[in-house]
């Protein structure tokens, strides 16, 4: 243990800790920055200065590593004096038109000025030196220069956390920059538009785009049908942006908030998920018989999962050749949006051409989707707008609802029934676990052997997880998979799924069916839901969808009343002629920088 | 305070025979050109100045096996060409000057990292190394040195940023700790010493610690090479006993209107006329890598700091708030002064932002900017404002 004192107050602890953190141990708060719980230290920001007695200058507390009998003070004039400049200085540089901002209130750059540079302005405005540029390419963010201030989270969280790298550092001194491959717009850059930057972006240089607009137009447009969905992970984390602790479940206060806000139509991404799961698990089984009884060259495993649009772009643009190993099944966003315009239309008897379609989400990568051309096939665009969490919050707030007090409600019918299964999409291994829910009991007839459904191996926030499920005692048509071993294998956060790709690309997979989710954690962990983000939230928000799947009556996606329903109806049989026009889609190749 | 007179020296450009000196170096143990080096009170004639037996001892400490020696020959601080002329003309040197600290530290490889601006030396410094290679194989001793060239960045002459412009990656400094000789370039143990430290280590072994020591003061032993500029009739590379005052120097160098000597390049202080007599040029006084600007009285201070200040506003890696924005405001304060746009007791806010940058930037490209900003502002301050 390394011994130390910070503000004349005695510490203990384990070398190799930062001084911020053995300050944090002491309840003594050092203001940060470029500081992020899930990204590397980089120690530029300079805000976290502090002095130790008798070294030259002052020391970053994130970046410095304790020592025996150091002698810490974080609050004398010269640190004091030190952060003022540094505030400052990024003010000087940084675009503040903080009451029109989008992270009004939510800017950390803004709650440090409030502490550190309040009255007058002590240096020259530098903004109109700089020529700042707006990029508005993207269908999911808005990258704006003037407000960045350097600290490059987002680098790192594109480089570490998504092994992207779309943004970089470019240029030096005054003309430094976070920039793309040839400073090209956003939309023509190797850019996934997960979203983890804006995320970790501590001021508005970094913000989805908004369509919060549109929707309001929409809803008080009498001609119009507004119809919603929810995704999963919208429930479990929506309560953080409007006072509750993370991993608060908030669905039924949920619906009725949208339907106080207007929608027409209150329905749950949950039954897409559940219908997902028929139409992917049924893919998996027809490839894996393609493969092991037919021997059919053509056809490719392992199978990859598509519920991720991040994830999606990421292979069009890394891995093109194993563009075939993708399962063609649409995301659960966009068959709902398919079956909106059609299927419910229909049961609604609604003309498809005043419908609007709007979807709640933990993520900005749907925005992309949502305008991506093959999202067409209801013979309309299948989804209008795509509002994230963050942005219900804001609206929730615009209509003044008392979210707290609201009386909890159900979602409506035809497309809002769901089961457990649905629910755990939005938590890493959820796909898995829900499609060997049902996968299993089709061949064999029998529920998965595992205790109460959890299928525990596919859970957890570990980057890549393994199993490995025998199938035994399997039912007349199925016989072919009789004692095999399905291995699977379940990646969060690109980086990891960048590890099975290689494995992959190495020929080295033992793996049939492979889910993977952009974001770390999976869509809890999304680019649209609520900052700040770090390990710690995002498992409460874990918990808190194995808590909802627990509570549901039922837990397995065949069994979702809405989705016997509309195979009875409208689809036939899963991977049916109209299952392929409405809920299947091709992918394109991309380049990868 | 101990002083010398201005004596000129013969060491780093001395003819060798630089098998004999290696053949002495590697038949002494490891820990005895260690003491060598700390016995003859060598620091690194970069510019900062860290004792060279010190970091050869820390590295040396390091256990793992894989180990480098790294050539500092970005040679960017403005006013400095010494390193360059070193390896015009005695290559040979330095090169055995990385096989000693090889020895030192238990490094079986040598990187020499040279400065964009210096390709045109190439050719001539491989087939310099070619001699070497060859020369070290005769001698039955396994240590390889390879060549990596910069791109123009100032900043990669900062140790951390230079190993990651060798790693592949942006030339940007890294937090340290952990320093070089924990963790340096490729992660591992690395001594990088300048150019002309290099070569000078091989000529302490030659001639002993003893001789060396005798030169110079308390704080500044030995003798180093000078890059003299500016108002000068003799603009060159002199080696010279280290403790002269600057009043010395610039009777020897100036043109006899001489008003301020700027030491130690663009990061270096400016010492004034009425200062040469009591500053001395060595760390006891005003420490230099080399670079001596004179200036006479046709010059402005003005545009001397505001070159300076554009200089480093377009050469600071851009990642530290201090130095990358307050470079930016250092600039465009003292223009606004000159201009008469904002009051010239602005510029205490700006020795004063300049002082923090001192204390809070994260590199020492960052930490210098105020020596020159202040010592020009205080001393020439009229100058600056009209």
């Amino acid at each position: 243990m390394i011994n130390l004192n910070i503000n004349n107050q005695r510490i203990s602890v384990q070398p190799g800790t930062t001084v911020l953190d053995a300050a944090k141990k002491l309840k003594i708060n050092i203001p940060t920055l470029c500081n992020h719980p899930d990204l590397c230290v980089a120690g530029n920001c300079r805000v976290c200065v502090v002095e130790q007695t008798g070294a030259k200058t002052l020391i970053a507390a994130c970046s410095m590593p304790v020592s025996e009998g150091m002698d810490i003070h974080t609050n004398t004039l010269k640190v004091r004096n030190a952060r003022k400049h540094i505030v400052e200085l990024l003010l000087s540089e940084h675009r503040s038109d903080c009451t029109k901002c989008y992270k009004n209130q939510k800017c950390e750059l803004q709650a440090l000025a409030n502490e550190f540079a309040f009255g007058d302005t002590i240096f020259l405005d530098l903004v109109e030196d700089h020529h700042y540029s707006i990029d508005r390419s993207s269908p999911s963010f808005i990258k704006d220069d003037s407000k960045c201030i350097h600290c490059q989270r987002c680098v790192r969280t594109c480089t570490q956390l998504q092994y992207i790298s779309a943004i970089a550092v470019a240029n030096k001194g005054a003309h430094q920059k976070i920039s793309s491959f040839h400073d090209r717009p956003m939309s023509h850059v190797v850019c996934t538009n997960c979203g983890q930057c804006v995320n970790r972006c501590p001021t508005g240089a970094l913000v989805e785009k908004t369509y919060i607009d549109q929707v309001w137009d929409a809803i008080y447009d009498p001609a119009k049908h507004v119809v919603v969905q929810t995704a999963p992970a919208v429930r479990v984390a929506l309560g953080e942006d409007l006072g509750y602790d993370p991993g608060e479940r908030v669905t039924g206060k949920l619906v009725t908030a949208l339907r106080q806000l207007g929608f027409d139509s209150i329905l749950d991404t949950d039954f897409a998920a559940d219908l997902t799961i028929m139409e992917e698990g049924t893919e998996l089984l027809t490839r894996l018989k393609k493969v092991l009884v037919d021997g059919d060259k053509t056809t490719s495993i392992p199978m990859f999962t598509s519920c991720s649009p991040g994830w999606v772009k990421f292979i069009e643009h890394k891995y093109p050749e194993f563009l075939p190993n993708l399962s063609t099944c649409k995301s659960p966003q966009q068959m709902f949006g398919a079956l909106a315009k059609t299927y419910f239309a229909q049961k609604m008897k609604l003309d498809p051409s005043k419908i609007v379609s709007v979807s709640i989400m933990p993520c900005i990568a749907k925005k992309y989707e949502a305008d991506r051309p093959e999202m067409r096939s209801s013979g309309f665009k299948d989804i209008d707008y795509v509002l994230t969490t963050r942005e219900l919050a804001v609206m929730i707030k615009q209509a003044g609802l008392d979210f707290r007090n609201l009386e909890p409600s159900n979602y409506d019918s035809v497309m809002g029934d769901s089961t457990g299964a649905g629910v755990i999409f939005g938590a890493t291994g959820g796909v898995m676990e829900a499609a060997l829910r049902t996968a299993y009991e089709i061949v064999t007839g029998r529920e998965v052997p595992f205790k109460n459904l959890n299928i525990t191996p596919v859970r957890g926030m570990e980057g890549v997880k393994e199993a490995t499920v025998k199938i035994e005692g399997c039912t007349a048509d199925w016989k072919f998979l009789e004692g095999a071993e399905l291995k699977v294998a379940i990646a969060h956060g690109l980086v990891n799924a960048n590890k099975i790709m290689k494995l992959v690309r190495q020929g080295k997979s033992p793996y049939h069916f492979v889910e993977i989710m952009a974001c770390p954690g999976g869509c809890i962990g999304g680019g649209g839901q609520p900052i700040p983000t770090s390990m710690e939230i995002r498992k409460n928000r874990m918990k808190a969808i194995y808590s909802e799947d627990e509570h549901m009556v039922l837990r397995k996606s065949h069994e979702n009343p809405d989705v016997i329903a509309i195979y009875k109806d409208f689809l036939g049989k899963p991977n049916s002629h109209v299952s392929h026009e409405l809920l299947h889609t091709h992918y394109t190749e991309r380049d990868n920088y | 305070m101990e002083k010398k007179g201005l004596t000129k020296v013969d060491l780093i450009f001395e003819t060798i025979d630089p098998k004999e000196v290696l053949i002495k170096a590697f038949k002494m143990s490891s820990g005895d050109i260690i003491k060598e080096m700390l016995d003859s009170g060598l620091k690194g004639r970069g510019g900062a100045g860290f004792p060279t037996g010190l970091k050869w001892k820390y590295a040396a400490a390091e256990k793992e096996p894989e180990k480098y020696i790294v050539c500092n020959a970005d040679e960017g601080e403005p006013g400095t060409f010494k390193d360059r002329e070193i390896l015009d003309r005695v290559a040979y040197k330095v090169y055995g000057g990385m096989a000693i600290a090889g020895k030192a530290i238990s490094a079986k490889h040598g990187i020499v990292y040279l400065r964009g601006e210096y390709r045109f030396l190439l050719p001539q410094l491989m087939k310099e190394l070619e001699k070497f290679h060859k020369m070290i194989g005769e001698i039955g001793y396994d240590f390889k040195i390879n060549y990596c060239l910069g791109s123009g960045a100032y900043i990669c002459g900062e140790e951390s940023a230079l190993f990651e412009s060798v790693e592949g990656s942006r030339g940007e400094p890294r937090n340290k700790p952990p320093y070089p000789t924990t963790s340096g370039v490729f992660g591992k143990p690395t001594s990088i010493n300048n150019v002309e430290t290099l070569v000078t280590t091989m000529m302490i072994i030659k001639h002993g610690a003893a001789k060396f020591y005798e030169l110079g003061t308390k704080d500044s032993r030995g003798s180093k090479v000078f890059s003299v500029s500016g108002d000068t009739p003799t603009p060159g590379i002199f080696e010279l006993e280290l403790g002269m005052s600057v009043q010395e120097f610039v009777t020897e160098f100036g043109d006899g209107d001489t008003k301020a000597v700027q030491v130690g390049g663009a990061s270096g202080f400016c010492v004034p006329r009425k200062k040469f007599q009591n500053t001395i040029i060595g760390f006891e006084g005003v420490p230099t890598g080399g670079s001596m600007k004179l200036f006479n009285s046709s010059r402005s201070m003005y545009n001397v700091l505001h070159n300076y200040l554009d200089f480093f506003a377009e050469e600071s890696c851009g990642q530290c708030t201090p130095c990358r924005v307050g470079c930016q405001q250092l600039l465009k304060g003292v223009e606004k002064v000159k201009k008469g746009e904002v009051k010239s007791t602005y510029l205490n806010e700006l020795i004063k932002l300049a002082d923090t940058m001192k204390i809070a930037s994260k590199c020492g490209l960052g930490q210098s900017v105020g020596n020159a900003f202040r010592t020009i502002v205080e001393n020439f301050r009229e100058e600056i404002i009209y």
